[in-house]
């Protein structure tokens, strides 16, 4: 049996091995019942990290970081520019559920900003050109 | 620039015990428990003047002192690696490049204040860097230098990795440690603290990455020589990340006492190409915003507290002349709004209502009754937030007001001089 206070290591691995990067009702269940944690503490530490997402996300999750640095150094431009190449808004998923799109809190990449960080990958010193071609190489990758 | 802490960094191969051996790993540690009493380690780290080097600077010595007295069976220390601070990535160097100097250093820690089992608290944000301190762990276990018996010596020890999952708040310790119980990470009521009650209601020292990496290094070279490094009040060396509009940004190791115009212009090459710098950030967003004019400031905590001011982390933040102050603030403190666990109500409301007002100003239709009001705001948050996050919110707010008073008044009077916020009435003056 895991103990009770690897709660939130198991909510991390749950959600990396979903290809959505989510953690669905079903599987906060079952944590809940294997841990011996009631559902609401499950669902309580779900939603306090940003990380975690009980709300299915793309296959590939683009998160534009928002924080200081990478703001005088035109974050909110980076965020626009995905939402052109992806079609969607901040907060929502392609169609064919490929990608997401959301804003993070400072990865650390602040010498290279403006950055994002696309599942476990960063990217920084990012412009149109860049971002065109990043999401081309993730639409290959992806297939 | 030095290289003291970081002396191994990008030299040696990161998981290679040979090499570390060879650039004097492991010499503090043979140092402590070969030849020296806990309390002898102790002393030797008072004796240093270290003091925390997470953004609190807290005198490590002391807080060792405080764990070490207390009388229970169970004890534990917990590394925080939970960089969250905007603007800050050196503690990303250390693990990355060195993760034997920083388990060396909790090793030393937990002999001198008699913990058994040690935890280091990683951010979710840094998976690559979590695989390779497990795999640190690892090769030290099967050296003998991690588990039962450390070094063929009658103590045993043992460390665990811990991932956050991205929330800025269990950077401050009482969040760190319901965090590392499993619980969302909601800063606890202090006293007591965790030195009395931390951890399962133990005995517990958190230290910071980079405190913990200057512990081997103050065995190896005793606290006297350590002492030649930094000034007679600031003892060492610092960890700075620079980032902005300076030419190379990035980490460097800097004796205490270096000022911040020669980290711009010595360390980090100067200001990018037609820019023009308007201040500097420093200690990351919980940090004060200092003008051009106090670039003469240096490195050092008692020059620092004269402008009752902080170190921080050691994250400094360049910004030019195209960034609009109250458009930065409302940035700023959007990122406290995002983090705030929403415990205590000057942080949870604070935050939410400075927002609201700096919309005010960008928007162009401030009164000098908002300017009040953030002022208060941000005193009562100051004065009466649960934890570091809450009180440290507005800094920014309160530093750039201090500093760059006209700006706030310019955008009372409809109009912002970087051309930055759309007026709603009034003309921006450059559009």
């Amino acid at each position: 049996m895991i103990g009770k206070d690897k709660l939130i290591e198991t909510l991390i691995n749950v959600q990396k091995n979903s290809k959505g990067h989510y953690i669905s009702e079903d599987k906060l269940e079952e944590i809940s019942k294997e841990l011996g944690v009631s559902l609401s503490k499950v669902h309580g530490v779900a939603s306090f990290y940003s990380m975690l997402s009980t709300k299915e996300r793309g296959e590939y999750v683009v998160q534009i970081c928002n924080s200081g640095p990478c703001y005088i150094q035109g974050a909110n431009n980076i965020a626009t520019i995905f939402e052109e190449e992806l079609g969607i808004k901040m907060g929502e998923v392609t169609e064919d559920k490929k990608f997401s799109l959301e804003f993070t809190s400072c990865i650390g990449a602040c010498d290279i900003a403006p950055a994002v960080k696309i599942n476990n990958e960063v990217y920084g010193g990012l412009n149109k050109e860049k971002i065109r071609e990043l999401v081309e190489m993730l639409r290959k990758e992806g297939n | 620039m030095v290289n003291l802490i970081s002396r191994a960094c990008g030299k040696i191969s990161p998981l290679s015990i040979k090499e570390y051996k060879n650039n004097g790993g492991f010499k503090g540690l043979e140092k402590a428990l070969f030849n020296m009493t806990p309390k002898e380690v102790i002393d030797e780290v008072t004796k240093s003047s270290l003091r925390g080097r997470g953004g609190a600077a807290f005198p490590t010595g002391l807080k060792w002192k405080f764990v070490a007295m207390e009388e229970k069976d169970e004890k534990y220390i917990i590394c925080n690696a939970d960089e969250g601070e905007p603007g800050t990535f050196k503690d990303k160097i250390l693990l990355d490049g060195c993760p034997f100097q920083v388990i060396e250093g909790m090793i030393i820690g937990a002999y001198a204040i008699g913990a058994t089992k040690g935890y280091i608290y990683i951010r979710g944000e840094y998976p690559k860097s979590k695989e390779i301190l497990v795999k640190a762990l690892n090769i030290l276990r099967e050296e003998g230098i991690l588990g039962n018996n450390i070094i063929g010596q009658n103590f045993s020890f043992d460390i665990e990795v811990r991932s956050g999952a991205g929330a800025y708040v269990c950077g401050e310790e009482t969040a760190l440690i319901e965090s590392i119980e499993g619980n969302p990470g909601r800063s606890r009521f202090k006293p007591p603290y965790p030195p009395n009650k931390g951890l399962w209601g133990k005995p517990t020292l958190v230290n910071n990455v980079e405190t913990l990496a200057n512990i081997p290094i103050i065995m190896e070279l005793g606290a006297d020589e350590y002492k030649n490094y930094g000034t007679d009040s600031s003892a060492g060396t610092k960890l700075i990340s620079v980032s902005g509009s300076v030419v190379n940004k990035g980490v460097y190791e800097i004796e205490f006492g270096t000022s911040l115009k020669e980290i711009i212009y010595d360390v980090c090459g100067g200001i990018e190409e037609n820019k023009k710098i308007k201040f500097v950030q420093l200690g990351g967003s919980s940090g004060a915003c200092l003008p051009e004019e106090l670039l003469d400031t240096k490195l050092d905590f008692d020059e620092l507290s004269k402008l009752n001011i902080g170190l921080g982390s050691g994250a400094i933040l360049v910004v030019d002349d195209s960034i609009c102050i109250p458009d930065f603030v409302k940035n700023t403190t959007k990122f406290f709004d995002h983090e705030s666990c929403g415990k205590c109500t000057p942080c949870r409301e604070g935050n939410r209502h400075i927002i609201k007002i700096l919309n005010k100003f960008t928007e162009g239709e401030a009164t000098e009754r908002d300017l009040e009001l953030i002022k208060e705001i941000s005193n009562v948050m100051k004065e009466a937030s649960l934890c570091g996050l809450g009180q440290a919110a507005p800094t920014a707010l309160i530093t750039t007001i201090k500093y760059f008073k006209e700006e706030y008044e310019d955008h009372i009077n409809g109009s912002c001089e970087v051309g930055k916020c759309k007026m709603k009435k009034g003309v921006a003056a450059n559009a």
